[in-house]
């Protein structure tokens, strides 16, 4: 099911001036394949991010776009292929996997906040235990982005008194505080109601502004066309069609790719 | 063709609600007599209550204290009230009450259980409440084995060395696992530990009584009885089985297949099984398997098998709330680059606790209940004493006073904790807007 068929277009100047995609390779995936059991969920994934690159990723339900991204921090294993990430191959060694779930956020569709803590604790919990960061030091820094994504007032507040867009940009900023190199979104506002979509496609729009390295399944294709430099549709576990996002919205090359678009955009 | 259109120009003031739905009028028409049937119901409710409590009341009230005999207080019943039975003999309590107690503990030795038992609260307090003392915590350490030693005493060096077993533990921990690494390191620090307990805390601690004697004149464990066995054996049970219970949920969902079947075989068998068998295990089997001429106190022997008894349905309450969390908890904290242990305890436990409090807390009831059980084995429980005083010439044939007194005494703890229960759900509640 496609939740949105309109495009929520934010309506300010994008800020260019840091949104530039570097050589250096970011993320590196080869070959990759998973199965659920005997169902082939993931065939022959081939995807090089390069770091400070924006990719959208689109398609059918079921097409494996979350599973895809979900293998980028291991919450998913693959089976064959390899994924490296900022040169750190995913093996079934929990160092790797850890150093990289250190170094990569990742934003859920349901928000997934700890709702025992206060959105500070939220925010430092993972600094604190796993950087080792002082305590004073994470507080500051949690409020630093608490204030980037807008809600500093509600640190004190539990994410059970947030409304749902809130709760995701504390989602968002509780990923920074790890000063991840790269931030995963899936779905990031499929759960929200139309006017926090808005809020939330902001905050991301400023992340990329700032160069952040970001791969996002999403079906926001507004927020695709002005943000992203590249889009990737997937269907049955493979990536069929990728190109940059003036191309891929006017120019479709394969038919299942039309046939999406067609339905997504209600043209 | 009507008009539609309308726009309201001023609002409207608030108004108080009709006197027929506020105060004492408004609840008891909204509750007792909203409708015909809700009256009739009332009214009969009422009936029987008036009617139940005509009779306890008497009974309860117009009793007898002193009295040294049943015999006794018959004639002083008959004597003031007439030929009935309606009315009660207290003065089985009032000459029992110190045994029901404490059982045959040495009465100029009484001030250590009463010690230990305000201990206990200290203990219990900074666990408990957020609002006590910090350092009431040191207390808290202290107290597993401040407890044993103020209960059985003997020589102070026994405690002591137990104590220092944790740091044996922790040494052993700390040289061998740079060199062999954190499973073996483990391991071999809980080995050492059981090692130090077993063969050495024993030897060790006669020694330094020989040399330095300081302790507290020991009491036997046959002399143990009454309320003070009962908490005695609930405190250790509820104590010790909540850790041993999350060990045990989190193994049965362990994706270590040996692991996963140990703890399964564990939880199945013990929950299979009565604890009645379980006691009776404690109290005669259990002697076969051990080295002859060992001497494993039986207080003790019961306490580890109610604690396994506790444990096991403790790891299914928790279990279930483990099974309530989202996936999406166990996501967020393995995104964050949590390791296992530190999701489990910042992250999964804290929550599935939380949801479990209800279950965990019926479940300590229920244990702190079938403590009485122990009088099956010839334990002086409250109940195994009812039957002692029975058996006395001047007591035989009474019965309701002993045991409205024992359950009496039950329901003030296992309400308490209940209520407790119930203020730490509110406590822990963020969900409130
Ligand atoms: N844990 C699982 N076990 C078995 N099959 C799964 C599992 N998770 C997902 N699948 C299947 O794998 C396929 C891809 O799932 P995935 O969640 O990646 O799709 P998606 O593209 O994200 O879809 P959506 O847009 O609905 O989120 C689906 O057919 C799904 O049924
Ligand atoms: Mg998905």
């Amino acid at each position: 099911m496609v939740e949105h068929t309109h495009e929520t277009m934010v309506d300010r100047e994008i800020d260019r001036s840091h949104m530039q995609v570097s050589d250096e390779v970011a993320i590196q995936i080869t070959d990759m394949n998973k199965w659920y059991g005997s169902f082939h969920v993931l065939r022959d994934i081939d995807l090089t991010v390069n770091r400070g690159e924006r990719i959208v990723i689109c398609g059918p339900s079921g097409s494996g776009k979350s599973t895809l991204i979900r293998c980028i921090n291991a919450l998913e294993e693959h089976q064959a292929g390899s994924i490296e990430v900022n040169g750190t191959a995913l093996t079934s060694d929990l160092k790797n996997v850890d150093k990289v779930r250190a170094e990569v956020g990742m934003v859920f569709q349901h928000f997934n906040l700890f709702p025992h803590l206060t959105v500070m604790d939220n925010c430092t919990l993972a600094p604190i235990w796993v950087r080792k960061t002082p305590k004073k030091e994470a507080d500051e820094t949690a409020m630093h982005y608490l204030e980037k994504v807008k809600i500093p007032e509600q640190a004190l507040k539990y994410p059970g008194q947030l409304s749902g867009g809130q709760q995701q940009r504390v989602a968002i900023a509780r990923s920074l505080c790890m000063r991840p190199q790269i931030m995963l979104f899936d779905e990031p506002t499929s759960a929200l109601d139309p006017e926090m979509i808005k809020e939330v496609l902001d905050t991301m729009i400023s992340l990329a502004e700032d160069g952040m390295t970001m791969l996002v399944v999403t079906h926001e294709m507004g927020f695709a066309r002005q943000v992203a430099n590249r889009v990737i549709f997937m269907d049955q576990g493979q990536i069929v069609e990728q190109n940059e996002p003036e191309e891929f919205f006017n120019n479709p090359k394969s038919d299942r790719t039309k046939l999406f678009l067609s339905q997504i955009l209600g043209h | 063709m009507a008009d539609t259109s309308f726009v309201r120009t001023e609002m409207l003031p608030e108004q108080s609600p009709p006197l027929t739905s506020v105060g004492v009028l408004g609840w008891l028409r909204a509750n007792l007599f909203s409708n015909l049937w809700n009256t009739i119901l009332t009214v009969i409710s009422l009936a029987f209550i008036g009617y139940l409590l005509a009779g306890l009341i008497p009974w309860v009230f117009q009793s007898v204290w002193v009295a040294d005999s049943l015999n006794e207080c018959r004639e002083v019943m008959n004597a003031t009230w007439g030929d009935t039975h309606g009315h009660a003999c207290w003065a089985v309590i009032r000459e029992r009450w110190l045994q029901l107690t404490f059982g045959f503990y040495p009465s100029e030795l009484y001030w250590r259980p009463i010690l230990a038992f305000v201990l206990l609260f200290g203990a219990l307090a900074p666990v408990l409440f957020p609002w006590a003392p910090r350092w009431l915590l040191y207390v808290t350490a202290a107290y597993p084995f401040l407890f044993p030693w103020l209960m059985w005493g003997g020589t102070i060096w026994a405690p002591l060395m137990v104590a220092a077993g944790l740091a044996v533990g922790y040494f052993a921990h700390k040289f061998v696992e740079p060199i062999l690494g954190g499973l073996a390191g483990m391991i071999i620090a809980v080995l050492a530990v059981i090692v130090w307990w077993l063969f050495l805390v024993g030897p060790l601690s006669g020694v330094l009584a020989s040399i330095i004697p300081i302790g507290l004149e020991p009491v036997e464990s046959r002399n143990f009885g009454g309320f003070m066995l009962s908490i005695m054996i609930g405190v250790v049970a509820i104590g010790v089985s909540l850790p041993i219970g999350i060990v045990l949920a989190l193994g049965r969902q362990s994706d270590l297949l040996i692991v996963k079947a140990i703890c399964v075989g564990f939880i199945e068998f013990i929950r299979g099984v009565p604890l009645i068998t379980l006691l009776f295990v404690a109290s005669t089997l259990l002697n076969i398997f051990m080295p002859p001429g060992t001497n494993f106190d039986i207080i003790l022997r019961v306490m580890i098998m109610v604690t396994l008894f506790a444990a096991a349905y403790m790891a299914e309450v928790i279990r279930g709330g483990l099974a309530a969390l989202p996936k999406g908890q166990y996501e967020g904290a393995d995104s964050l680059g949590l390791d296992y242990w530190q999701s489990q305890r910042l992250i999964i436990m804290p929550q599935a606790l939380k949801i479990s409090i209800p279950g965990i807390v019926s479940t300590f009831i229920g244990i702190f209940k079938d403590t009485t059980l122990v009088s099956i084995i010839g334990l002086l429980d409250p109940l195994g004493l009812s039957n002692a005083i029975r058996a006395d010439a001047a007591w035989n044939g009474i019965y309701w006073e002993l045991f409205a007194f024992i359950a009496f005494l039950f329901f003030i703890f296992c309400f308490g904790m209940s209520r407790y229960s119930m203020y730490l759900e509110r406590r822990l509640r963020t969900d409130h807007r």
